[in-house]
């Protein structure tokens, strides 16, 4: 159950990242310090909303307004800043950015909120307990965080089948060059996807935040952790994210109550051994080779 | 011509200044084992490829050498070698892995591999100190006791020699065949496999040398501090390896000690100045380095030198 809810967090962070990888051909390593900042900006919130005494039904709305403010600003500023003008740049040179940027992120992060670890759990506590098998649950991570991941899932699904926007989202995905022939203004629809992924980045670290204790680091380790769950399930593939996501969030519950030493090792392990019956991971389509 | 003596100029100061300023070898000494790491990633980067890993063989190697000091008392000089041939066998291990992975996989995997390492140094306390690491005593040198002082001049002696091995051996090994071929793993890799080259196998060399020379600066690192920590493999060691690739040029083997140098005494002001926004700074250069001089320093000092610089990153 523990497994489902850290499933359910990664598959929000992945999904973000695949999103972004799909319609720019770049994987964007700050990705991870947008977990960071949703995280901290949630719990900001959340004391701002416990000090002036606000009601505390707000505590749950305030992840996604936390969550929403971050993947916007932060979103549309990597895009305009820095994305947009490396396209057309070595693969390795556009990395080397995206990683600038999150060691730049990284440090701003340590600059506003400090490293003393930040830990708001009123949410969870408020929406109270639940008896499954003996076991007691917070509802939180029961209840909320899966559906939340269920819902962005499917909400997903829905907007970039149906909707001409996610339609433009999904045509430039197959192809940029062809897209834009057609019409679709790519520099918009990067734009409006890389603000959606990082949104859910964002959520990701806004919804982990009333569970975890917000230390300096988490950025960095949620980024591998997604990463891990985006190559196993083939970059840019969302149904494949949700899986891997799953199967990377059980086995670690698995792994913390069998062997805690190991903890740590599970999705890279998965992850490697994914990529060595599959090097493009399991749901990948196979591409042109390019001579 | 102009660049030998450039490089002949610069290892005169090498050895120059820290006779005249002693508390300089410290830092040239950090400079040059950091050095060492650095030209190794740029072997990498020659392919086409970044790691953001390799500091884990720096690790690695430094704690290799760091339990051959503790348990078997050994020289300095054999520390060096245990700790570059664990590094070079786990290159080989691992790079069987990896060869098969370009671009942001490769770059992934190798943080993932180092991330595994890290945490298994942090986590069994027991046998590898923990997170505070391991400390040894100074070994001895070529046999002879030294005081502190008369070990760094040695260190940094052999540090030198075999900073210039080293970089000679690289600029040889990229003119030679898999040299040459491991530069076309980043032009066109298909067309490499059409000539009947093994792609793989040429960039298995290039990874298991990439590892080597890590470890090789790594274990003079450990050397100098006479303590390693898991810091040395964590991931954000492995981005300022290339980091300093990038700022020192990747195109000829004397922009990794370059970059290294400049690295280490902005480290050394900067980091007094701004406390706490020292990645900042980092990020920020490197964002400008991308844009302004793709071709690092080297790139900028041999446009000066007036020869054209072969850059290897320029944009497609």
């Amino acid at each position: 159950m523990d497994g489902i809810s850290y499933a359910a967090l990664l598959f929000l962070v992945a999904v973000g990242l695949t999103l972004i990888f799909g319609v720019m051909r770049i994987i964007n390593i700050a990705h991870g310090s947008l977990y960071a900042w949703g995280g901290y900006f949630a719990a900001t919130l959340g004391l701002a909303i416990a000090k002036f005494g606000l009601s505390p039904g707000l505590a749950l709305p305030a992840l996604f307004v936390a969550a929403l403010a971050v993947g916007v600003l932060l979103g549309s500023l990597l895009e305009v800043g820095l994305l947009r003008r490396i396209l057309d740049k070595d693969p390795i040179l556009q990395l080397l950015v995206t990683f600038a940027a999150f060691m730049v992120l990284e440090d701003l992060q340590r600059l506003i909120w400090g490293v003393q670890p930040y830990f708001v759990s009123e949410v969870v506590s408020q929406l109270g307990t639940l008896l499954v098998a003996g076991v007691t649950y917070t509802r939180y991570q029961l209840l909320v965080l899966p559906l939340c991941a269920i819902a962005v899932f499917l909400g997903l699904r829905w907007f970039l089948g149906r909707t001409p926007i996610g339609r433009q989202i999904t045509a430039v995905t197959h192809d940029r060059e062809v897209a834009t022939a057609m019409g679709v203004n790519a520099a918009r629809v990067s734009l409006l996807t890389i603000v959606i992924g990082a949104s859910l980045g964002a959520l990701g670290g806004a919804l982990a935040s009333p569970t975890t204790s917000l230390v300096p680091g988490i950025g960095a380790e949620m980024m591998v952790l997604s990463f891990a769950v985006v190559a196993t399930a083939g970059l840019g593939q969302i149904g494949g994210a949700a899986i891997a996501a799953l199967l990377i969030g059980i086995s670690r519950a698995f792994a913390i109550y069998l062997m805690p030493e190991l903890e740590v090792l599970v999705p890279y392990l998965i992850m490697v051994l994914v990529l060595l019956v599959r090097p493009q991971g399991m749901f990948s389509v196979a591409e042109a080779r390019r001579i | 011509m102009r660049l030998r003596l450039f490089v002949g100029a610069l290892v005169l100061l090498g050895v120059a200044l820290p006779l005249a300023v002693p508390w300089l070898k410290t830092p040239f000494l950090l400079a040059l084992s950091n050095g060492l790491a650095v030209l190794g990633v740029a072997v990498l980067i020659r392919a086409g490829q970044v790691s953001f890993g390799n500091a884990m063989f720096a690790c690695l190697a430094g704690y290799g050498a760091t339990y051959a000091a503790r348990f078997w008392q050994l020289d300095a000089l054999l520390l060096i070698v245990v700790g570059t041939a664990l590094a070079a066998l786990a290159g080989a291990l691992v790079g069987l892995f990896m060869v098969r992975y370009r671009g942001i996989f490769f770059g992934m995997l190798n943080l993932a591999f180092s991330m595994m390492l890290f945490a298994i140094l942090g986590k069994f306390g027991a046998y590898t100190g923990g997170t505070d690491g391991l400390r040894f005593e100074r070994p001895a040198f070529g046999f002879v006791h030294l005081d502190r002082d008369g070990f760094e001049s040695a260190l940094l002696a052999v540090a030198l020699l075999l900073a210039l091995a080293a970089g000679w051996c690289v600029q040889r090994y990229y003119r030679s065949v898999s040299g040459q071929a491991l530069a076309a793993i980043k032009t066109n890799e298909t067309r490499l496999e059409y000539l009947g080259i093994s792609a793989k196998r040429i960039f298995w060399g290039g990874y298991i040398l990439a590892a080597t020379l890590c470890g090789l600066g790594g274990t003079l690192f450990a050397l100098t501090q006479g303590l390693v920590t898991p810091e040395m493999g964590y991931w954000v060691r492995s981005g300022e390896l290339v980091f300093v690739a990038i700022l020192g040029g990747s195109s000829h083997a004397v922009g990794a000690f370059l970059g290294a140098f400049v690295f280490e005494f902005m480290k050394l002001y900067a980091a007094a100045l701004l406390t706490g926004m020292w990645q900042l700074v980092l990020g920020l250069i490197l964002i400008v380095m991308v844009f302004v001089a793709p071709s690092g320093i080297y790139g900028l000092l041999s446009r000066l030198l007036g020869q054209r610089p072969r850059s290897v990153l320029k944009a497609r």
